[in-house]
């Protein structure tokens, strides 16, 4: 491209942005009580401009030098790897060394030395998206179903542990599975009818009961307690031992069982490792079910439901085994979440965490266990350090979503390898790569 | 009583057609784009509101600079809103979609849902978090039956709403089966690549769809703004999840199918509300898509797809 093209190129963008920015950003309404006023703004209007076209003179020039840049390099050495081939590559390997890294970390980090109570929090908060990304994984990444309201799943589970712990005095660990249950059978019967049907009705379908849950929670007040939810639920106990100053009568309190000094943070650690605990499980099982017929059926229709069919798997039944198990693991984060929080209210189960939920996964490249978890930080992380600029830390999340998949729609860590092969790599009859 | 439940009946039958030509309005964005490239438009109800947020402030602006004659007021506030709007379509398009094309299916769902989120903050921060109210312009009605209880009247915005839908539908089908545009369009659903060897410039037909949907949307914001006169930035989610129903109610892909699930969906959401109860009309609304996907999985108008090896 020559110069003029690029400049002519660039004031074509900039020119656009200005028209899209005229009506929006130029005129400001005003309230004044009966018709709005407006106030301009045009000022604002020529920044945009000149951000565009220095943005997009820039990104035309970097992109043209890097065309040239490889030309000469295929030209001097035709079997060169591709920059972008390396990020496949290591998301391959990721999941082997990556994850025993991570989990390291994750075990020793509340006795880090910068590890506090926000830093804490913050890695809980990280924990329950992982948990959710690696539930949603088995949905979405595995079996490759589309599902878009997977943080209804997430709301039952959260409901039932309140209502159980509340009204009828269970424990955590008598509810959790109380809860994955529960969630389970929405799967299923919110699945049934719908998985026999093709991919897009799925996932419009599920972002449908997502809302009907939703609008079900604000309105059944005797039981949600409706728009104001439900608050008070009892704080999770380390296996009966409460974590408080000075205890009932009769009970012995956490500090005195090991005999510390109180302190608040007992309770924070304890629930960072509970979801250290119930995120790994996840994982176990994740890695293990790949490795059975029906993990393996459903990498296989994912690729090609036909073959399937003529191999003799049910489609139907396959998909739905994958559609419950997700729906249970994102009952069990529910419940972890009904029980840190206290309080819960239709507000934490919005359709914006779905959408969080599903980037994760596909940010993270579909199916790679380590890619989610990095994904999770980055999607949960990004919002609390913008948050000094809280009013446009959500347009800088939607923004970036958009950039990440323009840039690399196969996710961070790509990983759509089966997991089984026939030949693996270099026993292939007859010799080289299959 | 009898009479004053039939002139009930028959004015939530008006509501209920005026909703559903809205939504089929913008069904039809979603139903073109998902025939022509397969994938579900998130964005499109945020364009949707977009639409709607430019009538709102054209009007005041108009109303400031004493443009106060409503024919003229409209037909201003319809070109710069279709035109903004249509661009803004465009945009997104060229920014999110087009690069993402060919890579796998889920790739420019993603990328479409973080369009809508920043479309939906960006007209927050741009415009502000409350509810923007427009004055109404267009009052008065026909009263058209006049019982002792409950009288039926359809008001001159609601006219004004069915006859543009109508007449916008009418233009829309002749534009895709008798025009240039249309054909190229038509091909492109049918075979991309085989169009792009036959001399169609399948980015260009790609990119005119998006543009048409948003100029739809734009007039279904238009309506929207002045008939419920009150605007806010979230207004595009639910408007955008319900007009996907109705896309997919019709069987998608299928323009007179949008145009049918539009209208069912408004009565639908009209019926319940006057009948039952007006908190869980987004429930029936889902079920009945539901209900219609076990029985008739390809909408009530989709041919059936048969899948190939």
């Amino acid at each position: 491209m020559t110069v003029a093209e690029r400049l002519k190129d660039a004031i074509m963008a900039a020119a656009v942005a200005a028209l899209l920015a005229l009506p929006l950003i130029g005129f400001e309404t005003v309230d004044t009580g009966g018709p709005l006023g407006i106030k301009t703004r045009f000022d604002y209007i020529a920044y945009a401009a000149i951000v565009v076209f220095l943005g997009r003179l820039g990104m035309r020039i970097a992109f043209d030098w890097r065309r040239s840049y490889r030309e000469r390099i295929v030209q001097a050495e035709p079997t060169n790897i591709d920059r972008k081939e390396l990020l496949t590559v290591l998301g391959q390997k990721a999941d082997k060394w990556l994850m025993p890294v991570m989990i390291g970390f994750a075990i020793v980090m509340p006795f880090l030395p910068f590890a506090n109570r926000t830093v804490i929090d913050l890695g809980t908060v990280v924990l329950i998206y992982v948990m959710l990304g690696w539930g949603l994984n088995i949905v979405v990444g595995l079996a490759g179903l589309l599902d878009l309201g997977y943080v209804a799943f997430y709301a039952v589970g959260a409901y039932t542990f309140a209502t159980l712990s509340m009204h009828f005095g269970f424990g955590f660990w008598e509810t959790l599975p109380l809860a994955g249950l529960l969630a389970a059978t929405f799967g299923v019967v919110l699945g049934f009818p719908v998985l026999r049907l093709r991919g897009d009705y799925l996932a419009i379908v599920t972002l449908g009961f997502g809302e009907i849950i939703r609008v079900i929670l604000l309105n059944w007040q005797p039981v949600t307690g409706g728009p104001a939810g439900i608050s008070g639920i009892p704080r999770p106990s380390f296996f009966g031992f409460p974590f408080s100053a000075d205890p009932p009568e009769g009970a012995t309190a956490f500090h005195q069982l090991f005999g510390l000094e109180y302190a608040s943070i007992h309770r924070i650690i304890f629930l960072y490792y509970l979801i250290l605990a119930l995120a790994l499980v996840t994982n176990l099982f994740t890695m293990r079910i790949r490795k059975l017929p029906v993990g393996r059926a459903w990498e296989a229709l994912r690729e090609d439901e036909i073959a399937c069919t003529a191999l003799g798997i049910n489609p139907t039944n396959t998909k739905l085994t994958a559609f419950a198990i997700g729906a249970m693991f994102g009952g069990f984060a529910g419940s972890f979440f009904a029980t840190r929080q206290g309080f819960i209210s239709p507000e934490s189960f919005s359709f914006i965490e779905s959408a969080v939920i599903l980037a994760i996964v596909v940010l993270g490249g579909m199916g790679s266990q380590a890619g989610i978890v990095l994904a999770a930080a980055f999607l949960t992380l990004l919002p609390e350090v913008a948050r000094e600029f809280s009013l446009f830390r959500m347009l800088a999340f939607g923004a970036a979503m958009v950039l990440i998949m323009v840039w690399r729609p196969q996710g961070l860590l790509a990983h759509r390898e089966p997991t089984m092969r026939l030949h693996p790599a270099g026993t292939k009859p007859g010799g080289g790569k299959p | 009583m009898i009479g004053g439940a039939l002139e009930y009946f028959l004015q939530q039958l008006i509501n209920g057609l005026t909703l559903g030509a809205v939504y089929a309005l913008i069904a039809i964005g979603y139903t073109m784009v998902y025939g022509i490239i397969g994938m579900i438009n998130f964005a499109h109800g945020e364009i949707y509101m977009i639409g709607a947020f430019i009538a709102v402030i054209t009007f005041s602006i108009l109303g400031i600079v004493g443009v106060t004659w409503v024919p003229l007021a409209l037909l201003i506030v319809l070109i710069v809103s279709m035109i903004i709007t249509g661009l803004y379509g465009w945009t997104v398009e060229r920014i999110a979609y087009r690069p993402l094309r060919g890579s796998f299916r889920l790739a420019p769902l993603i990328s479409a849902i973080g369009m809508s989120i920043f479309l939906q903050n960006y007209v927050q921060i741009a415009q502000g978090a409350k509810i923007k109210p427009l004055q109404p312009m267009i009052r008065g009605g026909i009263e058209l039956i006049k019982g002792e209880t409950f009288s039926v009247t359809i008001s001159y915005l609601q006219l004004i709403i069915m006859a543009m839908t109508l007449v916008l539908m009418l233009g829309f089908s002749y534009l895709i089966s008798a025009t240039p545009l249309g054909r190229a369009q038509r091909a492109c659903e049918q075979d991309r690549t085989m169009a792009s060897l036959l001399g169609v410039n399948a980015d260009r037909t790609i990119s005119l769809t998006f543009v048409l949907g948003a100029v739809l949307a734009a007039v279904a914001g238009v309506m929207v703004s002045l008939y419920y006169g009150v605007v806010d930035f979230y207004i595009g989610f639910l408007a955008g999840l319900k007009a996907f129903t109705a896309a997919v109610l019709g069987g998608i892909g299928s323009l007179p199918g949008a145009m049918l699930g539009g209208l069912l969906i408004g009565l639908i959401e009209a019926f319940w509300s006057a009948y039952f109860s007006i908190e869980y009309k987004d429930v029936a609304v889902f079920t009945i898509l539901v209900v219609v996907l076990i029985f008739r999985p390809t909408g009530l108008l989709g041919r059936p797809e048969v899948e190939k090896v």
